[in-house]
């Protein structure tokens, strides 16, 4: 039985201990936000916060996330702004995003904001380098531009 | 239902007051067989339909798959700037799939019987539908969307649109036409002081006969067309709504993986399931012609279980190939025949036997994958004789006729869901097809959705790949050091022939090409042959200007003499790069220009190589001349996108072929470049008020020649193959340019 919290909803399954945590979101919760894109911790795009620490959940078997909560971008803004009624429907990296119409296809994003909220949560004001040794996140339609724009654009506010 | 004269527009009252209009054409499409079938028989199909509600909500149909390059926002611009609509009005729809092409008989015979959209009949009142057979086309490619269906359909519905609107609003106030005018969705009329919204005269003009020939807005009237209007779709993908292919989803879906032959083409001969029919979770081990499939509960569940199935696939011939003997075969097919002519001009051999110094060089590039973030997957739903389908693809109707043929159904018992697309490049256009057989096949044993999924390494391994190619190239020169021929037979199959074109005034030209097929799928990447043939064509003309002693910027401006636009780009991208000017000790600049799709791009690349053969591209200063900008954010980022995704290409793409099959497997050895090896990109758009050329496909074509360009400068080192990688780097002392 695997016991965890994802976007502040318990969850108690009967799974296989070493189902990966992106097939359980994505398969057994029907959350589909977060993305399969190589499965081999290659590309980001299944990128979520367990314990509010990014991880690449294609190869993050559920037994490892035990009593964890798991917040994925459906969840991101509730987990950031919280649920008052004036709170923001997107969070400062989202909406950086749309300001700087960062997505094309938009298929990695998820995945990429996911891995910038970690990075700024840590380091709010990251070089250049610091953003190029942490986000090694692939995007086949080139936004890579408008993310580095968009990161700066959150780092100098 | 109204129809103009000319039978290009149509319009007709939807339920509640409104009214629609639609644009009907027969345009060139990459669909040959369209193409084929509407010029026999001077068919017409809808390209663009607008809605005017009662409450003054103008919906645009776009009938195109956005794969990230914002289509249906620049395409509601096009039709909304025509109108005069109030652009906070106006919503862009994806177009289901459906029987949107009418066929010639009906639309002759329209006025009672033109076929309607079905997934327009809720709203329209019409009481005669009949639905035409269709061609299936409703492909996204060629970057087409805006030069076409944008240029020619939405301006022109949006354009008659306000004409019968003004003419609906002159007759209730009885005074002439030309005193109304229109602005932000309203016709008013100055003398009397009276307006009308669209919403309120919608219904009137659904009566109108549409005009046979709107007249379309001066560019200097534009007044949405040319901004930087914010995407529609941005908001759902930051937050995880946006629904892709592969996001379909419901409580009793089962899930497939699958594994196809490895050898392209080779024939299931046996199957041991055994172990992976215990495991939790599988519901069946279908077997098909060419692959073994595993359908489960759960995506993992299957996937898992297929690796512990065994296979043995029949033997085609093809199991000793090699990357090295495609290759050697080009080389061969080469030298054995001269070739199908692409052009000639003047007398190239005659100036080849009269030259006074020769070069020759042999170019080659590998095969591609398209590697889509989204991995191909495709959605099958079989129920009550009927099919849904969820799936990511470039040409909606074409995979509704697919499934509806492979599932022995009707086409209009097949209903496709408009989803997003993680991507295309051309992986998704028609005739690429397996992912779409192979899901429908094993969808077509239950009565649940079964969503069938390519792994990465299926994906990478299962393509239809951007061609091969070689090309052997020659110059000759005159006893002055003038170039006088140019030379070049190269490997097909092409699929376009103006890529090898070239632009400079070279007086003698051979252009011819062999077809020297293989066992390897092929078809359009991004580009399509453009992407190989500039990195051969612009290499080797920088190799002709070192040879006559030459600046590559300045004997490629005295070779563009006759062709301003060329001559245009490339001066801007210079001035912005500072061409010509110092630059840091181990960098240098290198240039290409290419015109692909009606648009003309210019790339400088400023590139350094560290003291251990490091390459790093810094900055890459791009120039278009796209016509004119609708969407110039839209422009600018689909140019940033062109330029990373041909320099992934550039630097690391390489698809190896190993007894049969694809060496490659996954990003690790299919890389492509991050945020670290992102360069700055400067991208400058030259509006020359030519016809709009396409945005999606020039940007990629000059990268790779723009950095091997410069890599000669540092290193004296010429790439004649592609990747990059591939090769050590090594300064030497910088090769002078003059």
């Amino acid at each position: 039985m695997a016991t965890f919290k994802v976007n502040g909803v318990q969850h108690q399954l009967d799974i296989e201990a070493e189902m990966p945590l992106l097939w359980v979101i994505r398969d057994e919760l029907g959350l589909t936000g977060t993305k399969f894109g190589c499965g081999i911790a290659a590309c980001g795009a299944c990128t979520v916060h367990v314990n509010g620490k990014a991880v690449r959940s294609c190869v993050i078997p559920i037994s490892q996330v035990e009593n964890a909560e798991i917040t994925t971008i459906e969840g991101l803004a509730l987990a950031i702004n919280g649920n008052s009624p004036t709170a923001a429907k997107y969070t400062d990296v989202q909406q950086a995003w749309i300001n700087h119409q960062v997505p094309q296809c938009g298929y990695c994003q998820s995945g990429m904001i996911m891995a910038v909220t970690d990075l700024l949560a840590n380091n709010p004001n990251p070089s250049d380098e610091d953003i190029d040794r942490s986000l090694s996140n692939i995007c086949r339609c080139g936004s890579t531009p408008r993310v580095r724009k968009a990161i700066r654009s959150l780092a100098n506010a | 239902m109204n129809i103009s004269r000319r039978r290009f527009l149509l319009s007709t009252a939807v339920v509640g007051g409104g009214f629609i209009i639609g644009y009907a054409a027969t345009r060139p499409s990459r669909h040959r067989i369209a193409n084929d079938t509407l010029a026999a028989s001077g068919q017409h199909y809808i390209t663009a339909w607008l809605r005017i509600d009662a409450d003054n909500r103008v919906t645009v149909y776009v009938p195109h798959s956005d794969m990230g390059q914002g289509i249906f926002n620049s395409l509601s611009m096009m039709a909304a700037d025509e109108m005069d609509a109030n652009w906070e009005l106006v919503t862009a729809e994806q177009a289901p799939a459906t029987d949107l092409f009418a066929n010639g008989e009906l639309i002759s015979g329209f006025a009672s019987e033109f076929g309607v959209p079905s997934f327009l009949h809720g709203i329209i009142g019409a009481s005669a539908l009949k639905v035409a057979q269709l061609v299936n086309v409703q492909a996204t490619g060629g970057s087409s969307s805006v030069r076409f269906t944008g240029e020619i359909a939405m301006r022109n519905a949006g354009a008659a649109a306000r004409q019968m609107l003004i003419e609906c609003a002159a007759q209730r106030w009885d005074v002439p036409a030309d005193e109304c005018y229109t602005k932000l969705s309203y016709v008013h009329h100055n003398a009397s002081g009276s307006s009308f919204s669209y919403g309120e005269l919608a219904a009137d003009a659904a009566q109108m006969e549409p005009p046979e020939k709107p007249t379309l807005k001066n560019p200097s009237e534009f007044n949405i067309m040319g901004k930087a209007l914010s995407r529609a779709d941005i908001p759902i993908k930051v937050n995880g709504t946006a629904k892709y292919g592969i996001d379909a989803f419901s409580k009793d879906m089962l899930f497939a993986a699958i594994r196809i032959s490895p050898v392209f083409g080779a024939k299931l001969v046996s199957v041991d399931a055994t172990e992976a029919l215990s495991r939790r979770g599988i519901k069946r081990v279908i077997k098909l012609k060419d692959s073994v499939a595993v359908v489960a509960d759960n995506y993992w569940r299957a996937k898992e279980a297929l690796n512990r199935v065994t296979t043995e696939f029949e033997q085609t011939g093809n199991e000793q190939v090699n990357s090295t003997d495609i290759f050697a075969q080009f080389d061969h097919d080469l030298a054995a025949g001269s070739g199908k002519k692409i052009l000639e001009r003047g007398d190239a051999k005659k100036a080849m036997d009269e030259a006074k110094g020769t070069i020759e060089a042999g170019y080659r590039v590998p095969f591609l994958a398209h590697a889509t973030m989204e991995p191909m997957n495709c959605t099958v739903h079989f129920h009550d004789g009927k099919a849904d389908v969820w799936t990511s693809t470039q040409d909606n109707l074409g995979i509704r006729g697919r499934v509806a043929s492979i599932g022995n159904l009707d086409e209009n018992d097949v209903t496709m869901h408009p989803v997003y697309l993680g991507g295309g490049f051309g992986r998704r256009l028609p005739f690429n097809w397996n992912m779409i057989d192979h899901a429908t096949l094993i969808a077509k044993g239950f009565d649940v959705p079964v969503k069938t999924i390519f792994s990465r390494e299926d994906d990478i391994q299962q393509d239809y790949y951007r061609p091969a190619v070689s090309s052997n190239l020659r110059a000759a020169f005159d006893a002055a050091g003038n170039v006088t021929t140019w030379e070049n037979r190269f490997t097909g199959p092409i699929m376009g022939p103006g890529a090898a074109h070239i632009p400079y005034a070279i007086p003698n030209q051979s252009i011819r090409y062999v077809n020297s097929r293989t066992h390897v799928p092929v078809a359009a990447w991004r580009s399509v042959d453009h992407s190989q043939h500039t990195f051969f064509t612009e290499s080797f003309i920088d190799e002709i200007a070192q040879y006559s002693g030459k600046n590559p910027y300045n004997f490629r401006m005295e070779l563009l003499a006759e062709h301003p636009r060329h001559r245009k780009v490339l001066e801007v991208a210079a001035a912005s790069a500072g061409y010509g000017q110092d630059l840091p000790d181990g960098h240098a600049m290198g240039i290409a220009v290419q015109e692909s799709f009606g648009s003309i791009v210019a790339e400088i690349a400023e590139v350094s190589i560290g003291n251990n053969g490091q390459l790093r591209v810094h900055k890459v200063t791009c120039a278009i001349d796209c016509g004119r900008a609708i969407n110039p954010d839209t422009v600018e980022q689909q140019v940033e996108s062109g330029i990373i995704f041909g320099l992934s290409a550039a630097l690391y793409g390489e698809i190896t072929i190993k007894n049969g099959r694809v060496v490659q497997n996954n990003f690790p050895d299919y890389n492509m470049i991050r945020m670290a090896q992102t360069p700055e990109i400067q991208v400058h758009i030259v509006e020359s008020g030519e016809a709009l050329g396409g945005l999606g496909e020039p940007a990629t074509p000059p990268i790779a020649a723009a950095v091997t360009n410069a890599i000669y400068i540092l290193t004296g080192q010429r790439i004649r193959e592609l990747p990059i990688m591939n090769h050590n780097l090594t300064r030497s002392a910088p090769v002078a340019q003059r």
